[in-house]
């Protein structure tokens, strides 16, 4: 069975959002924190509801509803959604009330909207949708594994239609956090010079994307997702470029056959260690290309990589700002995605042109 | 034909017992583990009763081995999987493809309420190691590092219907030939966020819970964690014991009614219900007993009540909510009431609901009052229902 990515929405700190465009119109920033553009939610949430809603409801609702309009589906046949974080805005409103009212007089609104669940859940009450729904909540990897469960779905022949996605928002207290505990650079730095300066410290992202998951073959369809796989841990260096080998072996490919490698370098030192590691080695002869510094570092950046690599395979452009030597590459087939999360998590994701 | 997939081991930790053997001796018992608050200062310390793990997060610590200082929900978790994984005494474990599957719903939250505290005053206070660990994903990886289990692991969040999904997702793992082997279940430490939040919503009971009884007024929040060891055909013929039983049927359905309240008719429940049945091949009637989702809350019961009429009238199999001993362990309740739905088959155990007194109004059925053991049941279904309308049942039948 193949599965196919049938349509896909991506918000994102580049106007990835309502366009056919793939970063062609890029968004400089000089700061450690990349904010999501947000559309106008009004298209797609009814403006009562737009108020009681946090930004990352706002951002996942819109998300996945213009997946549906660009997949033309109604009615998805399963909601699955990525976070590792949830809905901070309303678990740190609602942490902050208790502290301060010292657990008096407290609204109920924000502790509703703060389960992991909220975003599929609002989705699935736009919708009507009873079918399946869940939500993945582990941590670098949350998106992996609700793309994970989908792809098991379409093979289970559970569902077809299958949306899913992945959501992050960063709000003050997570950026002051994240900040304090070693993630960011210390200083303002333009994104579009990250690596230009490799330091301790990536740049601070956000955003949501959905992409519907099909068995149907169709010349619409954006791509093939023809392959996912993560792994905890791994041993060496060594050990990382045997499993890249080991999963494209699987697809009966090998690098040779990779007309683009997508990695999730993010400008800081340590992490990018492995990426210029394999560049040097596994993918010496590969063209390789980079996202990080478009859409800043967070648990589901992902979602970024492959609304990415879907859309370069539709439409056989590659965007010169990903691209991390000054090569031009025409019309890729294959294209690998590789990620990272602290050295723990890895993730492999192939996509292929239909 | 897809392949069975098995429970080979238990374990579970809540407000009545630290492991299978003190629950069992609690139920017989008829002993709840409500009483005030200890773990934390609240305002609502002896207003709000609440099920606490009988043991401090110091006791764990002795109890799990662990030396740094977690957050007592990857404590509660790692008490109760490794118990799971001794008890199913897994041949060769090192050497099978395993997974750890595990659920909660607030993460690292009882050590970042500690970090906002002083956060809040000084955004450059609070003691960093304590809001590390926040993300639910944390728990999971620590007590799978514990376990020993690195080939797959994920976390599921879906509110009080995490750990039956965590459940039923490992199964899924096995069924795709992805895993032989997974510890699945959840677990959920009391936190003052959850307390304050189900406080917010009016639904907490000033005294002791009183699931489906036309009185109820509210629940009680507990804490606690549960696991199953799921394994393959091929493994289960490795074991040196006879397997429990198999999970038969699983499925989630959504009520899409409202982010918090479930639907009158309980159209998400009763699609989880049948749709469950149906995966499994067996009729309404083949049922031998319910481990309800309920609550306690007026709204819950009465929909899940409904709903269980529509699916089951005329003929109701005998039911309870063993949440009347526990307390609501929230994304542990699934995982917790597993472990009470696989030993009521091997034990032929029907729980009792404690405190009912009057039928509810809206259905013909009452749940069932005393401890039963030694009944022939063959098949237990168990229902985890959530914020989000996030609806979920699981069929354990005897093999």
């Amino acid at each position: 069975m193949k599965v196919y990515i049938r349509s896909s929405a991506c918000i994102s700190a580049q106007r990835t959002f309502g366009t056919g465009d793939i970063l062609t119109d890029i968004v400089e920033y000089n700061s450690t924190r990349l904010p999501a553009i947000e559309p106008d939610y009004k298209e797609f949430i009814d403006p009562k509801q737009i108020r009681r809603m946090s930004h990352v409801i706002k951002m996942g609702v819109a998300a996945a509803k213009e997946c549906l309009n660009n997949g033309d589906v109604e009615m998805p046949g399963a909601i699955i959604t990525g976070t590792a974080f949830g809905c901070m805005e309303d678990t740190v409103t609602f942490l902050t009330r208790i502290i301060e009212q010292e657990e008096e007089l407290l609204p109920p609104t924000a502790f509703i909207q703060s389960t992991h669940n909220t975003v599929a859940a609002q989705v699935a009450l736009m919708l009507k949708c009873h079918a399946y729904n869940s939500t993945f909540v582990h941590k670098g990897i949350s998106f992996e594994s609700a793309l994970f469960d989908a792809v098991m779905l379409l093979q289970e022949q559970e569902a077809d239609n299958i949306l899913v996605g992945g959501t992050e928002e960063m709000v003050d207290t997570s950026f002051t956090v994240l900040t304090r505990l070693g993630f960011y650079r210390r200083k303002p730095v333009s994104n579009l010079s990250l690596f230009a300066t490799p330091e301790k410290g990536t740049i601070g992202g956000e955003g949501a994307g959905f992409f519907l998951l099909t068995d149907k073959e169709s010349p619409d369809n954006l791509a093939e997702l023809t392959g996912l796989t993560t792994f905890y841990k791994p041993t060496d260096n060594q050990d990382i470029e045997r499993r890249i080998t080991a999963f494209l072996q699987k697809h009966s490919l090998t690098v040779k056959d990779i007309d683009l490698v997508i990695t999730g370098k993010n400008g800081d030192i340590k992490n990018d260690e492995i990426y210029a590691w394999l560049n040097a080695s596994l993918f010496k002869n590969n063209v390789t290309a980079n996202y990080k510094h478009l859409s800043g570092e967070y648990s589901v950046a992902s979602v970024f990589s492959l609304w990415l690599a879907a859309n370069i395979v539709k439409k056989g452009i590659v965007p010169d700002a990903i691209l991390e030597d000054d090569v031009k590459i025409n019309a890729p087939k294959k294209v690998l995605l590789l990620n990272h999360y602290q050295n723990k998590y890895y993730s492999l994701m192939l996509v292929s042109a239909v | 034909m897809e392949q069975s997939v098995y429970i080979a081991g238990v374990g579970v930790i809540s407000g009545i017992g630290t492991n299978v053997a003190g629950h069992l001796a609690a139920f017989e018992r008829g002993e709840a583990g409500m009483a005030d608050i200890t773990l934390f200062d609240s305002i609502h310390q002896h207003d709000r009763p609440v099920a606490e793990v009988k043991l401090t997060d110091e006791e764990l610590i002795a109890r799990t081995g662990l030396s740094t200082h977690n957050s007592r929900t990857a404590l509660l978790s790692l008490v109760s999987a490794k118990e799971a994984v001794a008890d199913a005494g897994i041949p060769g474990f090192n050497e099978l493809r395993t997974g750890f599957v595990s659920a909660n719903t607030v993460g690292g939250m009882d050590k970042s309420e500690e970090f906002f505290v002083d956060f809040l005053a000084d955004n450059s206070k609070g003691k960093l190691r304590n809001v590390f660990d926040h993300e639910c994903g944390s728990m999971t990886e620590i007590v799978a590092d514990q376990l020993g289990i690195s080939d797959f692991m994920t976390t599921i969040s879906t509110a009080c219907s995490s750990s039956a999904n965590a459940i039923f997702y490992g199964a899924r793992l096995i069924k795709n030939d992805i895993l032989d082997v997974v510890v699945a279940g959840g677990a959920d430490a009391l936190t003052k966020f959850t307390l304050n939040g189900f406080n917010t919503l009016m639904i907490l009971d000033k005294d002791l819970c009183k699931p489906f009884d036309e009185h109820r007024e509210g629940l009680n929040l507990g804490e606690g964690a549960g696991y199953v060891v799921l394994v393959s055909e091929q493994v289960a013929k490795t074991l040196k014991k006879p397997v429990y039983c198999k999970l038969s049927g699983y499925n989630n359905s959504n009520d899409a009614y409202h982010q918090t309240a479930s639907s009158p008719d309980g159209t998400g429940s009763y699609l989880a219900m049948k749709k469950a049945l149906k995966k499994s091949g067996l009729k309404p009637s083949d049922i031998d007993y319910i481990n309800l989702h309920g609550t306690g809350t007026p709204n819950n019961d009465s929909a899940e009540g409904t709903a269980v009429k529509r699916l089951f009238q005329p003929d109701f199999p005998p039911m309870s909510s063993t949440k009347s001993f526990t307390g609501h362990t929230l994304g542990a309740s699934g995982g917790v009431e597993a472990v009470f739905s696989v030993l009521a088959i091997k034990h032929g155990i029907i729980y009792p609901n404690l405190r009912f007194k009057t039928q509810m109004h809206e259905v013909p059925f009452e749940p069932e009052t005393k401890f039963q053991k030694g009944k022939h049941i063959k098949h237990v279904m168990s229902n985890s229902f959530g914020f989000g309308g996030n609806c979920t049942s699981l069929i354990f039948s005897a093999v």
